[in-house]
């Protein structure tokens, strides 16, 4: 059991620390409120009046996806760069075939029209 | 703590795949990468023809390596996957009922010119973009790679000998499952709400089994069955984590299952998704679940069986019993067959509790008389429709048999076998896991399965008597003609069911020889 202790006391410290910060900001802090303070955004921006079932353009979320696709490649091809000398013929052939497959997903996003923008 | 060693050389010793037994699952991945190709470079007209070469090539040539990648069982991949009976047997199964499944997929004779599939799946339900896309009678054919990528982690599931090879093989048969039921053509918005709710529940389930899995490794230091097993056979302190672990990776793949108290998407989704993917999920899901399952209590967790035993038992007793109960008062006739497949999973787990050689074998056959029944059923309403698509009120389908008798005694060969009827496959398949069950001392089990199966009888023959003894309420029901394709499923989904109705030998034999998982 002693291997959680310092984990529980961790713990034990974090909560702290935030029951701490926000006893002592209600007790020692100014309590001033006016209208800009107990708006959604303190920046003073109304929260938009569009219901969360409208439009939302879906080229934020291809391009992210995209994006993680890509991602997701490199963070692969991490632990090969470091040890390709030992994997040798073998580990060059997963590799290729590991890139071929995110490529059909790459073409495919291409051919269906996931890069065009307007 | 584990330290590195301080030499570098031979840390990654380039693993030994055996690409003769992994052959299966990558000729279906492969086809599902050729899918993907085909949706994106072939023009929209060619894709349909192209689809159906890529996926029924891909399953049959996947059938055909599976046939010769030899007997010998061992464990392969670097112990991640298993290679004995169980796994051969299932896959094969797999293969097999979703060769019978995609036939369905195909049917564009039911709907004249039309699949049961949504043209554009991110139209908003209702809107001109649809109606438009409708009229034209645009066609996607997205579904055929999305159901390949599924039949690989199906696959793949049954054969896992790690829990992470079992969790990878999880999300490839679970993700385009959520993806499938949300396209049904009719009835949009049910078929978004089934998506999401098998999503969310289906990602939460995954989560409890991901949570179980790091609590299992940390009582065994391994993910590997066979360790698993030997940590619980020779240690005895800190049992809270595996008890913990067992607890949690049960829920994740209780829930796949369908097993009470984790059953309550089964309902909504299958009644959501489109009629032939339910087909198609109902049957092969459960398969390659059953499989995972079986193999994770007999291998991993049978040197403490008696902990979690009596939980099994329960759960199966009240997932047989919640099925039949709630299928009793069901007016669709999707829903209530999603009840009855909550049952059969009931049923099943009487199998597992037998914890013998003889439960497997009685399990490996169950699933097949399932399986086909229930592709069988569901591929019969398909045909039964009405004004707004398919008819799915139970009062549509009165007095079917004197309009279509053939549908209909089709449709009671399902139900009966379903049932568990003398000369249908249901009832050997029945007999089977209820003798293994007795056998092992869970006479209790068994006899809650069979009051279980009296009032399962009750619905399923209302059903026939709705169709056959009495007048039809209204004409807007007909029997659409359907495909060739659609009427070869139906006919080999028949033609198995009666066949091991009448001579269970034949399935009982492959079976029992197929039932001695590898440790």
């Amino acid at each position: 059991m002693n291997v959680y202790t310092p984990v529980l006391v961790l713990a034990a410290i974090g909560a702290g620390f935030a029951l701490f910060s926000i006893i002592s900001g209600a007790i020692a802090g100014p309590s001033r409120y006016n209208r800009a303070l107990l708006d959604a955004y303190e920046c003073g921006i109304d929260p938009t009046e569009r219901k969360a079932a409208g439009k939302i353009p879906i080229k934020y979320f291809l391009t992210a996806m995209l994006f993680i696709i890509f991602d997701i490649e490199i963070v692969f091809l991490y632990p090969w760069a470091v040890a390709f000398d030992q994997l040798g013929l073998f580990g060059l052939v997963e590799m290729i075939v590991f890139i071929l497959t995110v490529f059909v997903a790459y073409m495919y996003v291409w051919r269906r029209g996931g890069l065009e923008w307007d | 703590m584990m330290g590195l060693p301080a030499a570098t050389q031979g840390l990654f010793p380039v693993p030994q795949l055996e690409y003769q037994n992994l052959a299966p699952v990558l000729i279906v991945l492969v086809a599902a990468l050729l899918g993907v190709l085909v949706e994106a470079f072939l023009p929209r007209a060619a894709r349909f023809r192209a689809q159906l070469v890529v996926s029924f090539g891909g399953l049959l040539i996947a059938l055909a390596a599976l046939f010769f990648a030899g007997n010998t069982d061992g464990v392969i991949a670097e112990g991640a996957i298993a290679w004995d009976g169980p796994a051969r047997f299932l896959q094969g199964l797999i293969l097999v009922l979703s060769v019978v499944a995609f036939l369905l997929f195909t049917d564009r004779k039911i709907d004249p010119g039309r699949d049961a599939f949504a043209p554009r799946v991110s139209a908003i339900p209702g809107s001109a973009e649809e109606q438009s896309l409708t009229e034209k009678l645009v066609q996607q054919t997205e579904v055929y790679p999305l159901a390949l990528f599924s039949v690989s982690g199906m696959l793949l599931f049954p054969a896992a000998n790690d829990l992470l090879m079992m969790f990878v093989a999880l999300e490839v048969l679970s993700l385009p499952l959520y993806l499938l039921a949300g396209m049904a053509r009719r009835r949009r918005l049910l078929s978004q709400e089934a998506a999401l709710k098998y999503f969310l529940l289906g990602a939460y389930s995954s989560a409890f089994f991901l949570f179980g899995s790091a609590m299992i490794y940390g009582y065994a230091n391994s993910l590997r069955f066979s360790e698993i097993a030997a940590a619980t056979a020779s240690q005895s302190a800190s049992e809270g984590l595996l008890l913990v672990g067992i607890g949690l990776i049960s829920v994740g793949l209780l829930f796949k299952i369908g097993a009470a108290p984790f059953h309550e998407w089964t309902p909504d989704v299958y009644q959501g998704a489109p009629t032939v993917i339910t087909a198609f999920m109902a049957a092969t899901t459960k398969v390659a679940a059953f499989g995972a399952l079986v193999r994770i209590f007999y291998v991993a967790f049978g040197p403490v069986r008696e902990q979690w035993l009596p939980l099994i038992s329960v759960i199966s007793a009240l997932t047989m019993l919640v099925g039949v109960i709630f299928a009793l008062t069901q007016r669709e006739m999707k829903r209530m067959l999603a009840y009855s497949s909550i049952a059969h999973a009931g049923f099943l787990l009487t199998g597992v509790v037998a914890l013998s050689q003889k439960g497997v074998s009685a399990i490996l056959f169950y699933l097949v008389a399932y399986g086909f029944a229930t592709i069988g059923a569901f591929g019969i309403v398909t045909l039964v429709r009405d004004g707004a698509g398919e008819a799915s009120d139970l009062s549509a389908w009165a007095g079917l048999g004197k309009r279509s008798p053939g549908v209909a005694a089709l449709f009671s060969l399902f139900l009966l076998s379903m049932a568990g009827i003398p000369l249908t496959a249901g009832f050997p398949a029945k007999f089977a896991v209820f003798s293994a069950a007795s056998a092992s001392g869970a006479s209790w089990l068994v006899i809650v399965g069979v009051i279980a199966s009296a009032i399962a009888g009750f619905f399923y023959v209302r059903v026939i008597v709705l169709m056959f003894f009495t007048d039809p309420q209204d004409d807007n029901t007909t029997v659409a003609i359907p495909s060739l394709a659609t009427a070869i499923s139906l006919a080999v989904c028949a033609g198995v069911t009666i066949v091991l109705g009448v001579l269970p030998q034949i399935g009982l034999e492959v079976a029992d020889r197929a039932s001695l998982f590898i440790r």
